[in-house]
This record gives C-alpha cells, structure tokens and sequence, in this order.
C-alpha cells in the first residue's frame, strides 16, 4: 500500500547539498573577516528565459585582499547565440578556449561560493541569469546575500538639490569616477576585478565606515 | 585554466625593474601568485618592528610613505612601479621603518618564496637589487654600499641636503643639437621650439661647440653677424665636458670658472667621445632644492601630467618650509597659489593638445570656490567651470559638446594630480557648468532674481570665479551683467546676506567651543564652516555690495573694504587678520594630518593655538553684526 505521507523530499545532488550545508555556518561580525565573491557574467542577452551564460568571472575579497591565485574563470558551452552581444563581450562561439557545460559550471560555482557575500554590479541581473541556469537544472536559487555595488554608491553622492542622483549607474561610471583603469572591460573577470575595487573605494568613502556592519552594507546595496 | 587578472598584472609589471628583466612565461608565472591590496589613505601596510611579511610589494596605484617612526621626516615616497618591503625579506629581519598609504593605494604583493629563484638565477634582477637597495635611500655615498645586499643602508631623504657638494646632478639627457653648417636662424627656432637655452654642434656626433642664448644676443642681434650665419662662426668652441656623475659643487666651480651656463656632458668626460646630456645652470638650482622660481620653470616645461604630480609635492614641501618658517600668509598664498594656479594651466594646455582640434571659440577656464579665492593652499577637491564666447545657435551643441569634451581630460589631469573630483559635480565637464557667455548670464540672472537656498548656495560658490586660463574679457563681460542685476535686485543681497549668516556659531552660551554632535567627525571642530565660511561669506556679499571687481580672496577683500569704509576700518582689518590666523591654522593642521584641516581635534591644540583660534570668534561676531545691520537681516530670515 502506498503511503502518501511517506513522500520522500526531493534529492538533490551532493554539490548542492555541500553548498547549502556551508550555510550552516555563521558569517563573522568583523567585516574584514567575512569572505566576499566579487562576480560578474557575460551573457548572450538581458533576456532571462532565453539568453544564457556565456562566462562567469569570481573573485575572493577578504580583509580589503584579493589573492589572484583563488580567482575563478568559467566559460561556458552553450547553444543560443545572440550575434548582438557578441560585439560587446567577444566571446565567439567557436572560440578555442576551455569550456565546460552548464551543469559543470554551476558546480564549480557553487563550491567556490559557498556562504559568501556576492558583490556584483547591477545584481539583480546576474542573480536572475544564475538563479534561471540553477532552475533548468533542476536546482534551488542561490542562498547568498548580496550587494549591490550600483546601490551602494548612491549612499557616497551627497544629499543636496545640487546633484540629481540617477538611478543607475553604470560600472563605466563607477571607474572613471574611481580612477580604475577600464582594460578587459566587457569579461567577466574584467568586470569582476573593477566592481571589487569600485567597492572597496565606495565602502571607505561611506560616512558611517568605522561603524560599519554587514546588515548595514546589505540594507544600502 | 585562463586568468584575465594575472595577466593585467603582468602587464603592469613589465614596465617596471626589476620585472622587465624576466622572460614573459616566468613574469606570468609570477603574476598569478599575487595578492591585490586595497589601503586606505593612513593605514599601514606593516609596522617598524613587524616580523617579515610573506610579500614585499609594489606600487599599482597611490604612494606609499616610508619612515621610522620616532622620526618626522619621511625616508621615501614609493610611487607607481616601485618596490618595497623586500630587503628585510631578503635579509630575514624585521621590518626596520613603517609604511603607510600616503594616499589611496593599490598594491602588488609577491610571495618572496615564489620571487627569490628568480632573484638568485637572473643575474641581471640580482644585480638590479643590488643597486637599488643602495640607491633607494637617495644617499650620495650608496655608490660604496654597492654590493651589500643585505644590509640596511638609511638616510632621510632631505630636499635640501647639506651634503650638495657631494650630490650628483641630474642632466638633461635630451639633447638639441645641429651641425656646424646650420644657420643661426635654424638653430635659434629650435631653442625656442624645444624651449631650451642652449644648442650643442656636433660633428660626427662629438660635440665641437655650443651656443646659448648669451651668443645670439651678442653675436645677431648686435648685428655684428647676419642672421643667415652659419653656427660654426658664433659658437664657443670648444665645449666644456664632463663626466656624468658630475656634483654641484664640480658643476658650479666649472662654470664660474669659465663664466658659461652649460657643460656638455660625455660618455667618458671629455670631447672626443659621444655627447650625452646638457647640464645648465637651471638644473643645478633644480637641484639645490625648492624655490618658487625653478618650480614654475618645470612646470612650464613638463610635457606629462605625472611631472606635475611631482612638481606638486615640491610645492607642498615648500609651503611646509614657508609655514615652518613664519612666512608672512599673505606672501605664502600669493607664491603658493601662482604655483597651483601654474599647474593648473599647464595641465590645460596638455591637455588642449590632446583633442583633436582646436577651440571652434575663445574660453575662460574659471576657477571656482576656493580656488577661485586663491584660498586653496591645500590640494582639496577641484571646483570649476568653462565660459566660451556665444555661438549662433545652431552651433551651440557642437561648441558646448567640445568643452565638455577638454573639460572631461581637464578634470581627469586635475584628479591624477590630487585636487579630487568635487562631490557636488561643480566641474566644468558637468553641462551645468559649462556655457555660453549668454547662457551664464541668464543662469546667475535666475539665481539672482529668485533666491532661493540653492540659489544662494550657487551663487556663492559661483561668484568667487577667478580666471585661471583664457580668455579674462569674457570673465569681465560676466562680472559686469553679475553687478548690473544685483543692483537691479537689491533683495539679492538680503538673501547673500542671511546666507552668511547661517553658518553655524563657533562657540556655544557659555563661550566653549562647539565641536561636532556626531558623524564621522564628532567631537571635533569644524574650522571650516564654523570660523572660516563665515568670514568668507561676510566678505563676498560686502564686496559684491561695492561692485568691486577680482578682488577674490578673502582676506584681500577685507583689506580693500576697510580702504572704502575708513569708519570700518578697525574690524575689517581684524578681519583680514583672523582670516588669515584661520587659514594658516587650517593648512598647518592639513599638512600635520595629511588631510583637508577641516576638522581639528580640539585636544591636541596647545593652549596658546586655542587662545589664538577663540580669539578669531569674537571677530567672526563683530563682522556678522556689521552685516546684520547693514542689510536689514531680520530674525524672522535668520
């Protein structure tokens, strides 16, 4: 006899269940300590049901640090093209580099994120891309908190009539403002590598940076 | 596995010693051990004392300062592409000085495990270690250190060393030269086209002859020679030569001797082998230390903005002595801004010869703020704004599309010098700081006509503009539409005036001074917009009330003011006084803290520096009671 209480919950493949099982840990209340994931991803097109990830670049930030070696560089085998956004990225599809499938991708990513805090530039888009590669996989969202270096550093413009504060601000905007030298613009990595420094500068110029707490970071970003 | 950011680092390495002398698969190698370091302005990268780190590092971004911590002075700024932090390393001991980040910095570190091989194969990187171990501490007598790798070799950097005598001076290694048989007129177009006082013959490469600026003057313009001369027949000959490592002392000796300003300098010090550098006159007061005069000559002649970022920390070094040594405040900002106002002109014209055509119109580069009000002894933020000649309409977006154009490289030179970029965008590459002369006019029209809070902020940022390049009738032509409306509008003043009046009070009822409730700076005092902005504010609105043209610094305008109202006189003087009392104050606490002096920790004031400061206070309430009576300001704005 079948017993329909005994519905056995869905399996999910070790890596996820490592990956979630890292959530478990607490984060550290000393921001220095807390690892963060800088990430950044080229992608077909801004359409998440049909565009697709093309690369992922990752970088670990801890203690105002990044330790090059640790870098993650993922590129991506996949079928849709968008010819438009290859002139952006320039990453064509029978370009001789390593590249794994989606799964394998995903997998990798997911070890390396572990409970990180990701911090990405407009977020909301790369979250959305990962989180819609995780679902045609069969898999949960993403568990990390995240911050958004857009949002962020809107909280260093000063609060005056003077200066109309726009809703975006695009990562060229961020570099020429910080001084951060555009080379490998449009890679993911190059693009990961600029976010990671645009935060590091935005955070030390936040009046409230001694005081400073992830939950405040997380609320501005 | 593909690593996007080792190769950036690669890329950066391999213009600097001793990197360039690796092959590109072991700096690659290398470069993916790294760690990128983000320091904040302040914070140290290790302390005197520190055990070894793993890394040393290098520079990407920012200047690091090195010093020994019981001692002022700095023992070394590291700029980008320089090492440090590896002798202890080397030599496993502790870290003998500390560094700290002069500014924002980025930096490389390498693992010393990974780079030590490579130090001990490459014979070349060895010996490059070797050598600048000895020549990093900038000290004359590294030449004998040549060779002890491990050892600590130390010496404060000085500016003004009194070892000069043993110094070697540092030579132009570009050379103008011609051949005996080009005309005078030749070679005088190129004196002035390369900017240069003198032009060395050759013949077969060996320098035969020289002529200076003295031997035209003599020789052409006399007119004891046609101008179609050939050089051979008024050039000194023969040329006095030297060795390169030449000293000031050797260098001054030999042309007193011989009453020259040049000598040649040769591969081995005399003229039958090749000719490699000129050393003038000038190059020896560069080298005897700063003086405002030699500092304005480099900067006229630096062709990069990373000269003039060198040149600016010569200027600071000056102020310091200037402060040091009691130099008058009128004196010190009058020497201290030419330079600044000279930098910044310079970097716009580089940075004119960067677009690609030239100004479709006359334009006035103005300086705003506190710049404008040749305030600005400190590098703070930059405030400034572009005024070109009318154009017919159709052609006003292309012309206003142009300035923003030079203004975006304009404010970029500016920023790679250290003025950062102005928080509240007054920058001319903003577009609304960036007009016709018409369309200014209709824009302080506004602000005149309805002041409000903004209105009022703006204006009184605006009109303290000062002409730093270009064209000054345009300025004038604005400043005379900016009195016409004001005294059309007398309200205006009324407005400026309780502006002025808003600035918060220094002291407190009972006379203590007020610090800051909280923020970022609590429990400090606001030097800025307590005692100085209300000094600044008092004198603007005075001075406009007058019709009183580029009379911008403060303390000037109450100089002036108290010449056009002799019943005033005694507290626009002690107005004048305070205002500078306040701005030495704030440039002193600037340069001891690395930072804008704005906010002063009252504690670590002596007693006489806080007498000093009060003292101002009660100066600052007389000139705002003057204001408050005169225009009218009733509490009810207030």
């Amino acid at each position: 006899m079948i017993n329909i209480f005994r519905r056995k919950p869905v399996q999910y493949p070790k890596f996820w269940e490592d990956y979630a099982q890292s959530f478990e840990q607490k984060l550290p209340t000393d921001l220095n300590e807390i690892r963060f994931v800088v990430l950044d991803t080229e992608t077909t097109g801004f359409d998440y049901i049909h565009d697709r990830i093309l690369s992922i670049g990752a970088l670990t930030l801890q203690n105002k640090m990044i330790e090059v070696s640790r870098n993650l560089e993922l590129y991506l085998e996949q079928d849709h093209h968008n010819a438009d956004s290859i002139k952006i990225h320039g990453i064509l599809k029978s370009e001789a580099i390593y590249r794994i499938s989606e799964e394998d991708a995903l997998q990798q990513l997911l070890a390396y994120l572990q409970n990180a805090v990701i911090i990405a530039h407009h977020a909301v888009f790369d979250l959305n891309m990962i989180n819609k590669a995780l679902e045609r996989n069969g898999l949960p969202k993403l568990k990390n908190p995240a911050i958004d270096t857009s949002n962020l550093y809107k909280h260093t413009l000063l609060t005056t009539n003077l200066v109309k504060k726009k809703d975006h601000y695009s990562l060229d905007e961020l570099a020429d403002k910080f001084d951060i030298s555009k080379k490998d613009r449009h890679t993911a990595m190059g693009d990961a590598y600029i976010t990671a420094i645009a935060f590091l500068k935005i955070k030390s110029r936040l009046k409230e940076k001694d005081s400073l707490k992830l939950k405040d970071l997380l609320k501005m970003g | 596995m593909k690593n996007t950011i080792s190769h950036r680092v690669a890329d950066f390495l391999k213009n600097f010693p001793p990197f360039n002398l690796l092959n590109k698969s072991d700096l690659l190698t290398l470069s993916e051990q790294i760690t990128i370091i983000y320091k904040e302005k302040g914070n140290p990268v290790f302390l005197e004392n520190d055990s070894p780190h793993g890394h040393f590092y290098v520079v990407y971004k920012g200047a690091i300062a090195l010093k020994k911590s019981n001692e002022k002075s700095m023992m070394d700024l590291c700029d980008e592409g320089d090492i440090f932090g590896l002798r202890p390393l080397m030599a496993s001991e502790n870290y003998k000085m500390e560094a700290k980040a002069q500014e924002e910095s980025i930096l490389y570190a390498i693992p010393i495990d990974i780079f030590k091989p490579y130090a001990q194969q490459n014979n070349e990187v060895g010996d490059y270690l070797i050598a600048s171990f000895a020549s990093n501490t900038r000290n004359p007598y590294s030449i004998n250190h040549r060779g002890k790798l491990y050892e600590e070799v130390l010496e404060p950097v000085a500016p003004h060393t009194p070892l000069m005598d043993l110094q070697s001076v540092q030579y132009s290694k570009k050379l103008i030269t011609c051949t005996e048989d080009t005309p005078v007129k030749k070679v005088a177009e190129k004196m002035t086209e390369n900017k240069v006082g003198a032009m060395l013959i050759l013949r077969n490469k060996l320098p035969i002859g020289i002529i200076t600026d003295r031997d035209l003057r003599n020789n052409i313009v006399t007119g004891k020679y046609p101008i179609t001369i050939e050089a051979s027949k008024i050039m000194v000959s023969p040329v006095t030569t030297f060795k390169k490592n030449i000293t000031i002392t050797q260098a001054q000796m030999a042309m007193m001797k011989s009453n020259i300003s040049h000598l040649c300098i040769t591969k081995d010090g005399t003229s039958d082998t090749k000719a490699i550098g000129i050393l003038s006159k000038h190059d020896i007061m560069v080298a005897m230390g700063n003086n405002p005069a030699v500092l304005i000559k480099a900067i006229t002649r630096a062709k990069k903005i990373k000269n003039i970022k060198r040149i600016r920390k010569s200027i600071d070094h000056l102020l310091t002595g200037y402060l040091e040594q009691n130099i008058p405040m009128t004196l010190t900002s009058k020497i201290i801004t030419e330079l600044n106002d000279a930098c910044i002109k310079r970097i716009i014209a580089i940075s004119l010869k960067e677009m690609p055509s030239k100004p479709p119109v006359k334009f006035t580069w103005l300086s705003l703020g506190s710049q404008g009000r040749s305030e600005q002894l400190l590098q703070t933020d930059q405030d400034n704004a572009i005024l070109f000649e009318n154009v017919p309409e159709e052609e006003l977006e292309e012309t206003t599309d142009y300035f923003l154009k030079l203004a975006k490289i304009i404010n970029k030179g500016l920023f790679d010098i250290g003025y950062e970029y102005c928080p509240a965008e007054m920058m001319a590459s903003n577009p609304n700081w960036c007009h016709s002369l018409d369309e200014w006019k209709t824009k302080v029209s506004e602000w005149i006509t309805n002041p409000g809070a903004d209105e009022v902020l703006l204006s009184s940022i605006f009109f303290d503009y000062n002409v730093t390049y270009g064209d000054v009738g345009l300025a004038d032509k604005l400043s005379d539409h900016i009195f016409e409306t004001t005294q059309n509008y007398p309200i205006f003043y009324l407005h400026l005036a309780s502006g002025a009046l808003q600035n918060p009070s220094p002291t407190g009822f009972f006379r203590q001074m007020l610090l800051e409730a909280d923020g970022e700076h609590k429990d400090t005092f606001d030097l800025k917009r307590r005692a100085l902005m209300p000094l600044t504010d008092a004198a603007r609105v005075l001075i406009l009330s007058h019709s009183v043209k580029f009379v911008n610094n403060t303390f000037e305008r109450f100089e002036k003011l108290a010449e056009l109202e002799p019943n005033n006189e005694e507290t626009f003087l002690a107005c004048s006084y305070a205002t500078k009392a306040l701005l030495k104050f704030r440039t002193k606490q600037g340069l001891m803290h690395n930072d804008s002096g704005r906010y002063i920790a009252i504690e670590q004031l002596s007693k006489e520096e806080r007498i000093k400061l009060k003292r101002t206070f009660k100066t600052i309430k007389d000139i705002q009671e003057l204001i408050s009576v005169r225009f009218k300001v009733s509490n009810l704005m207030r």
